[in-house]
């Protein structure tokens, strides 16, 4: 396989259409943290690197956005945003080597999603590289748009077999003056739900909330951001319901699972309940599972309308199981069609993704 | 037409209006002076109706355009020449209300505010809140991804629409997303929300809402200036703060504010309006300190709404805004543009000057949060050339945001108004992007075919060189 590391977006389009000419599959890689995510390449000739495409091209913190090159990887990122005192409001897995093209075109969130939104909620505009060499713009740099059609969120999740992201422009946050993390323990599956729709039936505005589900007690992680008055009077309040301890950001770790659950927030204790391995559920109910039984798993969980999907192989299991398809409509085939026209000849990432993609 | 006679077999005789007189009441939106009368009008109850029309459609080559409520400023309901409308006002069912996932399921013909209405007993409600929230729909929030004042914090209509069915133009059903997060595959919903109708129609919708915050406070200032209001503006988000909303006013919207619903605002050059809800310790906290920040920039008076009455009178000064025009001008445009919201003071003086250089007046209210401008310029029809000059200054305005690198439009949509100016804010290859998810879509392009693009193209066609579609060959569609 050659690789390829182009120093610009005309460069990676005419990279893109000399592939597709010759019908060469292209496997666009970032830090390459998750290439084991999806289902593996169906022919894999050129490895496209994002390595050189890594500079903070603007950061308009006035205006709370930046606009960065997909090769930046997210430590760098924050650590730019973080001398304006903004932060891109996500906490994907391996910030030091994962890359923005990376993690949105995973559709790695994280826990903060329950406050600020996920990925596809703060990406404002992305440039993208497309197979027949066409180098094109979505979105745009400001933070409210409706002008033509949003293909960021198109793009986000979709494992880049539509186009290569080239750059990216966020919505940003403030960094939070202060932050607290406390704990709850609770006996029992049955008690952290309860536990856990109290929270966030309660007026009170986490952060991120998570669950942790092993062999032991369940514990329940609440994380609080804003003023030192705001959050004594929210950690009180939640004394109210139960006991809890202090806990240092340790616990928002993230986990490095084997498959990645999404399911109702109201069924996460049913879902985990004959669990056999470690669960971390954030309160959206996406989850992270390092378990066994996955085929069994994943069966109990898509009869109820969520996903189960896989991020290392699994002899005998597809990657994203069966929901595209069980949603039954015309969904899948819509998705085909899709990318029939963004890359015809299937040259991007091919059979990576769902349905054989 | 034997195709009206096949409609009416489906939708039964109250579903379908074909007579002239009658059509007429669907001719235009919100955006009264682009006006097309449909062929006829049909109003389905149900997703297998709309199924068995797009199919009707599908075969006979008709293009369609859905409406929710007509309330859109763009002109994205206009009927199209030679097309149906199909009007979802019947479809209006609140389906399902799962509060322990906090997700509702609507028809696309429910009113914005009454799923707000359904669920504020149990303490919940539905964030995004255009200025029409009393009579827009679901469906026509989704289609145009619709904002509101609190979309600062909360964000906009896509950030709530979770999953949804569609018909897709030929009649196939598709569901997109799901009630949980990410299900496996492209980000269907996303893409459709705010694509204007273009991509088929919207028959079920599910909504994620929100816990109404324990406390709510809204800070009115007044400033000499709009500039002094902006300055005010730009410290509060550099404090690391950010409100549910902030909005502005100049003087000229706040006598038509006042004009119209006596809302009790100060007179004054730049009048800021800061609301901020949450806990009520942070809330606290919070509303001292842009307090603080109004006042060292210069604001002369500072109030906070004190009762709930007090805080709704504010609102509806503010929501008003538009319409009270009307009591001091006779005629005006309502624009909708979009800047990084630090060009602010550099737009406004802009505008001043284009505006007395062409003798008309241009009164303001932004979401100043986000960069969202919606400058009202006020002209009288009856003098002459006046409306030419009005139509030619709101769309400098636009080229002016485009040039600061902002958008064309904020929330109002593209529509029939503004596809011109896409041209302008995308190059072609851009465009051309677009079109291909279009195509995947829409194949024969009957859904909303003259809108959002500047030109309609027809799928397969490549840009540059002229060849002839097979569909127009055949005699079955010619180009524009």
């Amino acid at each position: 396989m050659r690789i390829v590391e182009p120093q610009s977006g005309e460069e990676a389009a005419e990279i893109l259409r000399c592939a597709n000419e010759d019908g060469a599959a292209v496997i666009p890689r970032g830090g390459g943290t998750k290439s084991d995510w999806g289902n593996p390449p169906a022919r894999t000739d050129v490895m496209l690197s994002t390595a050189r495409l890594n500079r903070v091209t603007e950061h308009a913190w006035a205006d709370l956005t930046v606009t960065v090159e997909a090769g930046c990887t997210i430590a760098e990122l924050q650590r730019t945003l973080a001398q304006h005192g903004q932060r891109l409001a996500v906490d994907p897995l391996w910030p030091d080597k994962a890359t923005v093209g990376g993690v949105l075109s995973a559709n790695d969130s994280g826990v903060l999603r329950l406050r600020y939104g996920g990925l596809r909620d703060l990406v404002i505009g992305v440039t993208l590289a497309l197979a027949d060499g066409t180098l094109a713009q979505s979105g745009g740099k400001v933070v409210k748009n409706v002008a033509g059609y949003d293909l960021s969120k198109l793009v986000t999740g979709a494992f880049g077999t539509l186009g290569v992201i080239i750059s990216a422009t966020f919505r940003l946050h403030p960094l939070p003056k202060h932050t607290q993390t406390v704990t709850a323990t609770v006996p029992d599956l049955g008690a952290m739900q309860q536990l856990l729709s109290k929270i966030l039936d309660a007026q009170l505005v986490p952060a991120a909330v998570q669950v942790r589900v092993g062999s032991g007690a369940p514990h329940i992680d609440v994380l609080f951001e804003g003023t030192e008055e705001g959050i004594n009077f929210q950690v009180d309040r939640l004394r109210g319901m139960t006991t809890l301890v202090e806990s240092d950001n340790e616990v928002w770790a993230r986990l490095d699972a084997s498959a990645k659950i999404s399911v109702l927030p109201a069924k996460i204790a049913e879902t985990l309940d004959g669990l056999e391995g470690y669960a971390v559920v954030e309160a959206t109910g996406i989850g992270w599972l390092q378990a066994g039984r996955l085929p069994e798993l994943r069966e109990k969980i898509e009869r109820v309308g969520g996903s189960l999907v896989m991020m290392r192989p699994f002899p005998g299991m597809d990657a994203w199981g069966n929901t595209a398809q069980n949603n039954g409509g015309g969904g899948l085939a819509l998705m085909r069609s899709i990318k029939k026209h963004f890359d015809p000849r299937g040259i991007l990432n091919p059979g990576v993704f769902v349905g054989g993609i | 037409m034997a195709f009206l006679d096949e409609l009416r077999n489906i939708l039964g005789p109250d579903g379908l209006i074909s007579t002239s007189e009658e059509v007429r009441t669907y001719e235009c939106d919100g955006l009264t002076n682009f006006r097309v009368k449909p062929i006829a009008v049909v109003l389905p109850t149900s997703t297998e109706q709309v199924q068995a029309v797009l199919r009707i459609c599908h075969r006979e080559r008709i293009p369609f355009v859905a409406r929710g409520s007509g309330t859109g400023l763009s002109g994205g309901a206009l009927p199209v020449t030679g097309g149906i409308v199909i009007s979802l006002a019947k479809m209006n069912r609140i389906l399902e209300v799962d509060l322990p996932n906090q997700r509702v399921v609507v028809e696309p013909g429910v009113i914005n505010l009454n799923v707000t209405v359904r669920v504020s007993p149990d303490g919940y409600f539905y964030a995004p809140d255009p200025s029409s929230q009393s009579v827009c729909s679901i469906g026509g929030n989704v289609a145009e991804n619709a904002g509101g004042a609190h979309c600062l914090k909360y964000g906009f209509t896509t950030t709530h629409v979770l999953g949804m069915d569609v018909v897709l133009p030929d009649g196939t059903l598709a569901h997109f997303g799901s009630k949980t997060l990410d299900a496996p595959g492209y980000d269907l919903a996303g893409v459709f929300v705010g694509s204007e109708g273009t991509l088929g129609v919207a028959t079920k919708v599910t909504l994620r809402i929100v816990k109404k915050p324990e406390c709510v406070q809204t800070l009115l200032a007044a400033f000499d200036t709009t500039n002094q209001a902006g300055a005010a503006v730009s410290d509060i988000i550099k404090a690391g703060m950010l409100p549910a909303a902030i909005e502005m006013m100049d003087n000229l919207a706040i006598q038509a504010a006042e004009a119209a619903v006596h809302a009790n605002y100060p007179n004054c050059g730049g009048l800021l309006l800061v609301e901020l809800d949450g806990p009520v310790a942070e809330v606290d906290t919070l509303i001292a300190q842009v307090s603080a920040i109004c006042r060292e920039n210069g604001a002369g008076e500072v109030r906070v709404a004190q009762t709930e009455e007090e805080r709704a009178v504010v609102w509806k000064g503010r929501k008003a805004a538009f319409a009270a025009v009307g009591r001091i001008s006779p005629n005006y445009i309502v624009q909708d543009g979009v800047i990084p919201r630090t060009a602010l003071p550099k737009i406004l003086s802009e505008m001043d000057k284009l505006a007395s250089e062409w003798g008309l007046r241009v009164a303001n209210v932004f979401h100043a949060g986000d960069g969202n401008l919606h400058p009202l310029v006020l002209y009288d029809r009856r003098i002459e050339g006046q409306e030419h000059a009005a139509e030619r200054l709101a769309e400098r305005i636009l080229e002016l945001c485009i040039e600061m690198g902002g958008s064309i439009t904020g929330e109002h949509g593209v529509g029939e108004e503004k596809k011109h100016m896409m041209g302008k804010m995308f190059a072609e290859p851009d465009l051309a992007t677009m079109q291909k998810l279009r195509c995947a879509f829409d194949p024969l392009s009957l859904a909303n075919p003259t809108k959002v693009f500047p030109r309609p193209r027809l799928c397969g066609e490549t840009p540059g060189e002229y060849k002839p579609h097979p569909l127009e060959t055949a005699g079955i569609a010619e180009r524009f």
